[in-house]
């Protein structure tokens, strides 16, 4: 019964759908307010509806109601309360009713807080926002339909699979899915300003907040899946450039440099063109990541069982979304006026450069992940190849470099003119502390790879220029502490929240650079009690004992890891099997200390009393997480900055004199 | 400065900027593209010891043998056999008569040593590469597409 109100609110939810779609369009084309003002109940039912679906859904996974194919296909009823609501998007068709709920919530949140948006603009947006609703909810209900009965219901769900039980994966999707879909919204503010032929500094105002909602989202979503493979696949490794990582990694990218020229439109009223190029994009590829984790079409190592037909339905949604929205782009982006001067030293200069090195890299990212395709296409299926990491090693790293090095210089840059003179008397001290930290490490690290000490500096280099612009700003120790600490409150939040993600970026390069040199790697056959040195550390293997876990059985080995001969830490790794699946899953046992992780993996047996173990040393590995965490925190900060929302009256001019130093106040 | 010339000057940088980018990708290209054999495929086209590429097909029912911490197995498409050594710790999925892909260098006597074995997700899941090379040997079964196809599904994003 429950099922069947899911399903039929779901129907109901594409009718709405399809009224918020035409409705206000056609409203806004005959300036008729009344039509255009169906818009706001329209997104709102519509979250209404799809919420009772997927309450729905989520009721069958906790009562285990195995009459419901989804239910029966993906749960067990022993399964442990958290993975059976997680559960829920943790198959296709429940990931894409998820997909669906965030969308509408998206929408609803447009609808509600966009209040001084004009009427004609928001309720264009909305249709559009409707338009995709329509798109997927027909792609739920044609194809994947979450409610589908079997008789008669078997007496247990099949189980879900194991490795996607699993804390880490659980809010792993629901992350990834508010970054990608909330990144409908500059698609849908950018296709509704084409239709009316005027974008304007206050549209970039509109979007900022939207587009930094979903890039802090998708930065977090993407940084729990990278470490859940880390812990769960027990390979050490942490990104694969694998297809299924480089369909959620494009929308970053490109989102990241959507976030840097909204600024300029708004600020500068220029780059107007390119930015809304840029908002179709990154949800294009937003689309395209959708498609290609869900068609299979991609040999993944995170690949699960596909199925064509619903890739050819995404691939449609995909031609008419991309192909719509560009031709309209075509046919009206010269419309849109350039703005104001500058030169190509300013603060609008280096976001150019920014802008132009995140679209290489995204597109080096997208030849790499689709050329396998492209070429089986050409030679009609004969050659098959894949394009690994050398090729992403070889290609996106040198252009990153570039990046992060103006990264530390752009926040300096005045708009309109910057001079190059004084900021390079104000760069001085992060040249030194680069310098520095190359040589330092060359002489720590004598026998690693050449280049990563420079990636060592690189950090130092961005780290320093940040922090030392945001300290510029308060006067720190440079005038009395109270007057740094009044310049602080004055200091809008989103300037202190760039600084932030920025520093996040310079901690996130320490430990990418220092985890792929550094690691060092032993795989061995040992019998308990026998030990192996690995990286100045002894790894003894105690016991391997038997037990068991709420829905598995597993092995969990001791291991003792000591220094100098005295004992450091002990390790439990673990193998799980669970009967359900037929499946078993390696639990890696990680101790975590501020500049490594010791990392330990149990194999199978090898039948004369040994255990296959793997050991990893694995450096910085932690600096990841933490600058990924950073990051986060400086999207928050910035998005909790009064002058984000929409809405909210403009702050008076405080009472304190301009900030002299740098006209390039405000971000 | 005027917008026209300025425009110019952003355009001469950005081409610039492309053409760079465009050189690191062709060579790249040239240096990493690791092309995907079955063992029919092995057997007819010579490969010169050493190239990178990847093996895929089925293990061979019975054919896995432990040596230490090195494993020797079958990979089959039921048409040609290769054999196979790899050291380290197998993925999880790794079973006797299942799909897989193996990614290393064919050794001068033939045999195989992989460097990595990939591992999947879903014991259903069969690789799209696997799944072509058993229907170019003939072995397609209609089970085993189903195998492929069906079965629980996860999301790995």
């Amino acid at each position: 019964m429950i099922a069947e109100i899911g399903q039929f609110a779901l129907a109901l939810a594409l009718v709405v759908a399809v009224v918020q779609s035409v409705i206000p369009l056609i409203g806004a084309q005959r300036g008729n307010a009344t039509l255009m003002m169906i818009a706001r109940p329209a997104a709102q039912s519509l979250v209404l509806l799809v919420a009772v679906a997927y309450a729905a859904l989520t009721y069958a996974f906790v009562v285990s109601d195995f009459s419901v194919t989804t239910v029966a296909g993906n749960s067990h009823s022993l399964k442990p309360m958290l993975y059976k609501v997680s559960g829920v998007w943790a198959n296709h068709e429940g990931s894409m009713l998820l997909w669906v709920v965030i969308l509408a919530v998206f929408g609803a949140a447009v609808a509600q807080f966009g209040n001084n948006l004009p009427l004609s603009l928001k309720s264009r947006a909305l249709a559009v926002q409707g338009m995709i609703a329509t798109a997927f909810l027909a792609f739920i209900l044609f194809t994947s339909n979450p409610f589908l009965r079997i008789d008669p219901a078997p007496l247990d769900g099949r189980g879900l699979n194991p490795l996607l039980q699993d804390p880490g994966l659980a809010f792993h999707p629901p992350l990834l899915y508010l970054g990608y879909v909330g990144f409908s919204v500059a698609f849908s503010f950018a296709v509704a300003a084409l239709i009316e032929g005027r974008v304007d500094a206050a549209w970039g105002r509109w979007v900022r907040p939207w587009t930094l909602a979903a890039w802090t989202f998708l930065t977090g979503g993407i940084a729990l899946g990278s470490w859940w493979a880390y812990y769960e696949l027990g390979w050490g490794g942490w990104w694969f450039w694998d297809p299924v990582e480089n369909a959620s990694f494009m929308p970053w990218l490109l989102g990241t440099a959507l976030l840097h020229s909204a600024i300029v439109v708004e600020k500068r009223d220029t780059l107007k063109s390119w930015t809304i190029l840029l908002a179709i994009l990154t949800f294009s590829l937003s689309l395209l990541g959708t498609f290609i984790v869900r068609s299979g079409v991609l040999t993944s190592v995170h690949a699960f069982a596909t199925d064509p037909t619903r890739g050819i339905f995404i691939l449609a949604i995909l031609v008419f979304a991309v192909g719509g929205s560009l031709v309209l782009y075509a046919l009206r982006a010269p419309i849109l006026k350039a703005g104001g001067l500058y030169t190509p030293v300013s603060r609008e200069g280096g976001l150019i450069l920014n802008n132009l090195l995140l679209a290489l890299a995204c597109a080096t990212v997208l030849l790499g992940t689709l050329y396998p395709l492209l070429l089986e296409a050409m030679t009609d299926g004969r050659d098959k190849v894949s394009v690994g990491p050398p090729y992403f090693n070889a290609t996106f790293v040198p252009i990153m470099v570039p990046l992060f090095l103006a990264m530390a210089i752009g926040p300096y840059l005045a708009w309109k003119r910057g001079n190059l003179k004084m900021i390079s008397r104000r760069m001085i001290v992060s040249l030194i502390g680069a310098v520095a930290t190359i040589a330092t490490t060359f002489l720590l690290i004598p026998d690693g790879p050449t280049l990563t000490p420079f990636a060592m500096g690189m950090a130092a280099w961005l780290f320093l220029g940040t922090a030392s612009e945001w300290a510029d700003r308060i006067k720190l120790f440079r005038a009395p502490p109270r007057e740094s600490l009044r310049r602080l409150q004055g200091l809008p939040r989103s300037a202190t929240g760039m600084t932030l993600a920025h520093i996040g970026v310079a901690v996130m390069i320490i430990g990418v650079a220092g985890s792929s040199s550094w690691q060092t790697e032993s795989i061995q056959v040992l019998r308990p009690g026998e030990s192996v040195p690995v990286a100045g550390y002894d790894f003894r293997l105690d016991d391997v004992r038997d037990g068991t876990g709420p829905n598995y059985t597993l092995q969990r080995a001791t291991v003792t890891v000591s220094r100098n001969g005295r004992v450091f830490a002990e390790l439990y790794p673990e193998t799980r099997f669970f009967p359900v699946a037929g499946q078993s899953t390696t639990e890696a046992a990680i101790r975590t200390t501020p500049f490594a992780d010791l990392y330990a993996v149990i194999g199978e047996p090898d039948g004369s009393g040994g255990w296959t173990t793997r050991f990893y040393r694995n450096p910085l590995v932690p600096w990841i997480w933490y600058g990924a965490l950073i990051m986060v925190a400086g999207g928050f900060l910035s998005l909790s900055d009064r002058r984000h929302r929409v809405g909210a009256p403009r702050r008076e001019k405080s009472p304190q004199p301009a900030i002299s130093s740098h006209p390039a106040a405000a971000e | 400065m005027k917008p026209k010339r300025r425009r110019l000057y952003f355009v001469l940088f950005g081409m610039a900027t492309l053409g760079v980018a465009a050189a690191l990708v062709l060579s790249a290209f040239q240096d990493n593209l690791v092309f995907f054999y079955s063992p029919s495929d092995l057997a007819e086209r010579q490969v010169e010891p050493g190239r990178r590429l990847r093996l895929g097909g089925l293990v061979e029912a019975g054919s896995v043998q432990r040596d230490g911490s090195t494993v020797h197995f079958t990979v089959t498409d039921l048409a040609q056999t290769v054999q196979v050594s790899f050291t380290g710790i197998l993925p999880d999925l790794f079973r006797e008569g299942q799909g897989v892909v193996t990614e290393g260098t064919v050794q001068r006597d033939g045999s195989f040593l992989a460097s990595d074995v990939l591992a999947k997700h879903d014991e259903t899941y069969l690789p799209k590469e696997v799944a072509d090379a058993l229907k170019a040997s003939g072995q397609w079964r209609d089970g085993a597409e189903n195998q492929a196809l069906e079965g629980s599904e996860g999301t790995a994003q």
